[in-house]
C-alpha cells in the first residue's frame, strides 16, 4: 500500500529517534556532569582554584595507599571464591538432567531479593554465633559477607553462559583424544570464559567500592576504598574524596581494557557476557 | 562374511532412549575395512544414533560393536581409533586453523620401551614433537586445499572451507574409521557437489573406512560403497547403490530411493504380474496369486503407439526437462511417471510397456486390504474400479469430523458451514482383512466373487476372493470354503476406511 511513503510512516520513523532523549537527559545530569564535577574537584582546592594537592596528598600518604592495597586484596579474594564457588554451581544448574525446570536457579539467586542491609546484619548476628565475629576474625568475616552477597552475580553470568555450551564441540574434544578432565580444560573452560570475565566484572570492583559489608562485619577495623571516599565525603574533605573516585573511575577502565583482550573470540560475541 | 575383512561388526545393537523412544532396534551390520559406506534414512531413523554409538558418545541399551574384533561398546570416545566429522562442524571457536587440526595431535601419547626407576622395562609415552605435528598438520590441510590457512581465525572461514578444516581435524589423526554425520547438509547445492567428488577421491587416497551418514539419496547413490537404508531405527536393506536403487526389497526403499512407481499388483502366472490392469511378464518368481508390490523406474517405461504396448494410457502432463521430456500418464485412475526424449501433447493416447527386467517385484506386508483405484459416486457409495461392479455404500461424514450430508448430496462442514462436492473424488479405500465378511448366499453382499485360494494360517483360513472385474479381496475368516466356491462379498459401512487422494478444498463447492 501506500504506507512506506505516507506522512504517518514518516511521523513514526522519526519518533522513534526521539525515543532515545529521555535517556540522553538523564546520562548527561545525573552521570555526565557529576563525572565532570569529580574530576573537577579532584584538580582543585577548597577556593575551586586548579591545583594538584589533593593527588600529592594521596600518594604521599601511605594510610591511604594501604587502603587501596586492601581493598584490591579484598577484591581479588572474593572474586577467587564467588569463582570456585559459583562455576560448579552454574555449571550443575546448567545441566539440563539435574535441573529440570531451571526451578534451582531461583533458590541461588534468591538472597538478592532480600535487603542487603538486613542480610550483612543477619550475618554479622551469625558469625558471632560461630565465633568469627568482627572483633577477632575482621578479614574473614567480612569476606565471607562479600562472598555470601555478590556470589548470585556470579553465578548468574556463569549459569548464563553455561546453558549456551556447545555439546559438539566438547565431544569433538573428546573425539580428538581428551579424557573428560582435558575436555574440561581445553574445551569447556575456554568456552565459559565470557561468564567467568562477567561474573568476576561484576564482584570485584562492587567489593572495592562498598563500605556497609565491611563497615557492619569487620566492626569498622578495615576500611576499603569505598569507605574511605565516603569518610572523605562526610568529613567535607570533597577534593581527596573526589581523587580518590577518580582513581577508583581509573581502575575501572584498566580492568575493563584488560577483560576485552580475552574478548576477541567469537565465543564472546554469541553473548553470555553481561556487557 | 569373513571376519578379518571386517572393521567394525555391529552385533545386535539396540538403543533406547531414557523416555522409552526406541531410536536404533537389533541393528546388524558388519563393515568391511577401506569401506564407504552410508547410512541412509529420513531423519529420526536412528541413523545418527547409530553413528554416535560407534564414535563412543552414546551407549547402546544392549548388543555389541566390534573393532577389528575387539569389543569397543563401552570405551570412551577419547580411546577409540575413530574420528568423526561433525554436521556443524564443531571446530574450537578459541583457536586458529593450525590449533584445530594440530588439537587431537596434541593429545596423542606414543607408547615406547622405557624404563622405570628401578631400570625395570616399562611402557611409558611420550607426546608427539612439534615437527611431527607440524609435518602431519601441514600434510592434511593439504589434502582438504587449505594450505596458507594454518593462522586464520575459523571463524572468518566460508562454510566450505570450515568443512574442510573439520574433515582435516579428523584424517589428522590418520583413524581407522572416519565418521561423517551429514557434513555436507550446511553447504549450498553447488559447494556440496563439488565436495561429494572431493570426498570420494580422499576415501581413494587415505584407503581408510569411510562410515557417512546422510538423508539424501543421491549423495548416497553417487557416493557409497554400500548403503544401508534405514527406517524407523531398523535396517531395511543394505546393498551397494546399484542394486538398492534396481531391486529395492521393498515398496519404502523404492520410494526413498529415487522416483518411482509403485503399484499393488497380483501375481497371475509363472513370472506373470498383474497390475494397472495388464498383465506383465517379469523376472521374479513368486508364489502365484501373491499380493506384492512392484516398482518401475520413470526411465523404464516404454511409450509406443496405442495398441502396441501392454496397456493403454492417456498424456496427462508434460514438462521439458532439457535433455528430455517428463510425462505423467493415466491409465484409468492411476498415474504413471516417465520420462522420454519423443514429445508426445497432452491429451493424446499412447500405450505403455516395461521390460520384464525392469519391473521390480517386491514381498509385500499384507495387513490390510488397499484400493488406490476407489472413487465416490456422490450418492452415498464407494466403487472400486472402473467398471462400477462393485459398490458399497459408505458414510462420507467419516471423511471430516462433525460434519453431515445436506439434501443436495453436498458434505456440509458443520463449523465453517462449506460444501464439498465428492462426486468422483478419489479415494485411498482400506478394509481389515478380518472385517470382509464372505456369505454363502449370494444376494446377502454388495459384490461377489470366487475364491482363488486359501490358507490356514493358525486360527483362521485367509482367502483371496476374486471379482469378475479381477479385484482381489483378502480375508480372514474362521469358516471353511473350498477353491472354486463363488461367495458374496459384505463389508459393514464402518469397516470402509476411506480417506481422501487430493485436499478436501480442491471438492469445495463455490456458493
Amino acid at each position: 500500500m501506500q504506507w512506506k511513503n505516507s506522512k504517518a510512516s514518516r511521523f513514526f520513523s522519526l519518533k522513534r529517534k526521539y525515543l532515545a532523549f529521555p535517556y540522553i537527559l538523564f546520562l548527561v545530569l545525573f552521570i555526565l556532569i557529576p563525572t565532570l564535577l569529580i574530576i573537577f574537584y579532584a584538580f582543585s582546592d577548597e577556593n575551586g582554584n586548579p591545583s594538584a594537592e589533593a593527588m600529592i596528598e594521596f600518594f604521599s600518604t601511605p594510610s591511604k595507599i594501604s587502603v587501596l592495597v586492601v581493598s584490591l586484596f579484598m577484591g581479588l579474594q572474593t572474586t577467587l571464591i564467588c569463582l570456585l564457588l559459583g562455576y560448579p554451581a552454574a555449571y550443575f544448574l546448567a545441566d539440563k538432567k539435574i535441573n529440570k525446570n531451571a526451578v534451582l536457579v531461583v533458590l541461588f539467586i534468591m538472597p538478592m531479593w532480600i535487603n542487603f542491609v538486613i542480610r550483612t546484619g543477619a550475618t554479622r548476628d551469625l558469625l558471632s554465633a560461630i565465633g568469627l565475629d568482627g572483633g577477632t576474625h575482621p578479614w574473614e568475616a567480612t569476606l565471607i559477607g562479600m562472598v555470601q552477597n555478590y556470589l548470585p552475580f556470579t553465578i548468574l553470568p556463569l549459569y548464563t553462559t553455561m546453558l549456551k555450551l556447545d555439546r559438539a564441540q566438547m565431544e569433538a574434544a573428546a573425539d580428538l583424544g581428551c579424557s573428560p578432565f582435558k575436555v574440561f580444560i581445553k574445551n569447556v573452560l575456554p568456552q565459559s570464559l565470557p561468564g567467568i570475565i562477567s561474573a568476576s566484572e561484576m564482584v570485584f570492583m562492587p567489593v572495592m567500592s562498598s563500605y556497609v559489608i565491611s563497615d557492619t562485619l569487620s566492626e569498622g577495623k578495615i576500611t576499603l576504598f569505598g569507605n574511605s571516599i565516603y569518610l572523605n565525603f562526610s568529613n567535607s574533605q570533597w577534593n581527596a574524596g573526589s581523587f580518590m573516585a577518580l582513581i577508583f573511575l581509573v581502575l575501572i577502565g584498566l580492568s575493563m581494557l584488560v577483560t576485552r583482550r580475552f574478548e576477541k573470540d567469537p565465543v564472546a560475541s554469541r553473548g553470555g557476557g553481561i556487557w | 562374511m569373513d571376519a578379518d575383512t571386517l572393521i567394525i561388526s555391529l552385533e545386535h545393537v539396540h538403543k533406547e532412549f531414557e523416555d522409552g523412544f526406541v531410536a536404533v532396534d537389533d541393528f546388524h551390520l558388519g563393515i568391511k575395512r577401506g569401506e564407504f559406506v552410508t547410512l541412509l534414512g529420513p531423519s529420526g531413523c536412528g541413523k545418527t544414533t547409530t553413528l554416535r554409538m560407534i564414535a563412543g558418545f552414546s551407549l547402546p541399551s544392549s548388543g555389541k560393536i566390534l573393532l577389528n574384533g575387539e569389543d569397543i561398546t563401552n570405551l570412551p570416545p577419547y580411546k577409540r581409533p575413530v574420528n568423526t566429522v561433525f554436521q556443524h562442524y564443531a571446530l574450537f571457536p578459541n583457536l586458529d586453523v593450525y590449533e584445530n587440526v594440530a588439537f587431537g595431535l596434541k593429545n596423542k601419547r606414543i607408547p615406547y620401551e622405557g624404563k622405570d626407576w628401578r631400570g625395570r622395562p616399562k611402557t611409558k609415552y611420550k607426546r608427539l614433537s612439534p615437527e611431527v605435528i607440524d609435518e602431519k598438520v601441514a600434510k592434511a590441510l593439504k589434502i582438504v586445499d587449505l594450505e596458507d590457512m594454518e593462522d586464520r581465525d575459523v571463524a572468518s572461514l566460508s562454510g566450505g572451507q570450515q568443512q574442510r578444516v573439520a574433515i582435516a581435524r579428523a584424517i589428522v589423526n590418520e583413524p581407522q574409521v572416519l565418521l561423517l554425520d551429514e557434513p555436507l547438509s550446511a553447504l549450498d547445492r553447488k559447494m556440496r557437489k563439488d565436495m561429494q567428488l572431493e570426498l570420494k577421491e580422499m576415501h581413494r587416497k587415505l584407503g581408510i573406512t569411510f562410515i557417512y551418514v546422510t538423508h539424501d539419496q543421491e549423495e548416497a547413490l553417487s557416493m557409497s560403497d554400500t548403503i544401508v537404508v534405514m527406517k524407523d531405527g531398523a535396517i531395511m536393506q543394505v546393498g551397494s547403490p546399484e542394486k538398492i536403487y534396481n531391486e529395492p526389497v521393498n515398496a519404502y526403499v523404492a520410494d526413498f530411493i529415487g522416483e518411482s512407481n509403485i503399484y499393488n499388483a497380483t501375481m497371475v502366472g509363472d513370472k506373470k504380474v498383474r497390475f494397472l490392469g495388464g498383465v506383465f511378464p517379469c523376472v521374479d518368481d513368486f508364489p502365484l496369486n501373491e499380493k506384492v508390490d512392484v516398482v518401475v523406474r520413470p526411465e523404464d517405461v516404454l511409450i509406443f503407439e496405442p495398441g502396441k504396448g501392454i496397456i493403454d494410457a492417456k498424456v496427462s502432463s508434460k514438462v521439458f526437462k532439457g535433455e528430455m521430456y517428463q510425462y505423467v500418464l493415466l491409465v484409468g485412475k492411476a498415474e504413471v511417471l516417465c520420462r522420454s526424449t519423443e514429445s508426445y501433447e497432452i491429451g493424446e493416447k499412447v500405450s505403455i510397456s516395461v521390460l520384464a527386467k525392469n519391473i521390480q517385484v517386491m514381498h509385500k506386508e499384507l495387513t490390510e486390504n488397499e484400493y488406490m483405484n476407489a472413487w465416490l459416486d456422490g450418492k452415498g457409495n464407494v466403487i472400486i474400479g472402473e467398471e462400477e461392479e462393485i459398490s458399497f455404500p459408505a458414510d462420507y461424514t467419516a471423511l471430516l469430523k462433525g460434519s453431515h450430508i445436506d439434501e443436495d448430496g453436498y458434505l456440509v462442514d458443520a463449523k465453517t458451514n462449506k460444501k464439498y462436492d465428492l462426486k468422483d473424488a478419489d479415494i485411498r479405500l482400506t478394509i481389515p482383512l478380518d472385517k470382509v465378511e464372505l456369505e454363502d448366499d449370494l444376494s446377502k453382499g454388495e459384490c461377489r466373487g470366487v475364491i482363488i485360494s486359501s490358507v490356514w494360517v493358525g486360527d483362521h483360513y485367509q482367502y483371496m476372493v476374486r471379482t469378475e472385474g479381477e479385484e482381489d479381496f483378502v480375508a480372514d475368516t474362521p469358516y471353511a470354503w473350498n477353491i472354486g466356491d463363488e461367495v458374496a462379498i459384505h463389508v459393514a459401512k464402518e469397516n470402509l476406511h476411506l480417506s481422501l487422494r487430493k485436499e478436501l478444498s480442491t471438492y469445495a463447492v463455490e456458493e
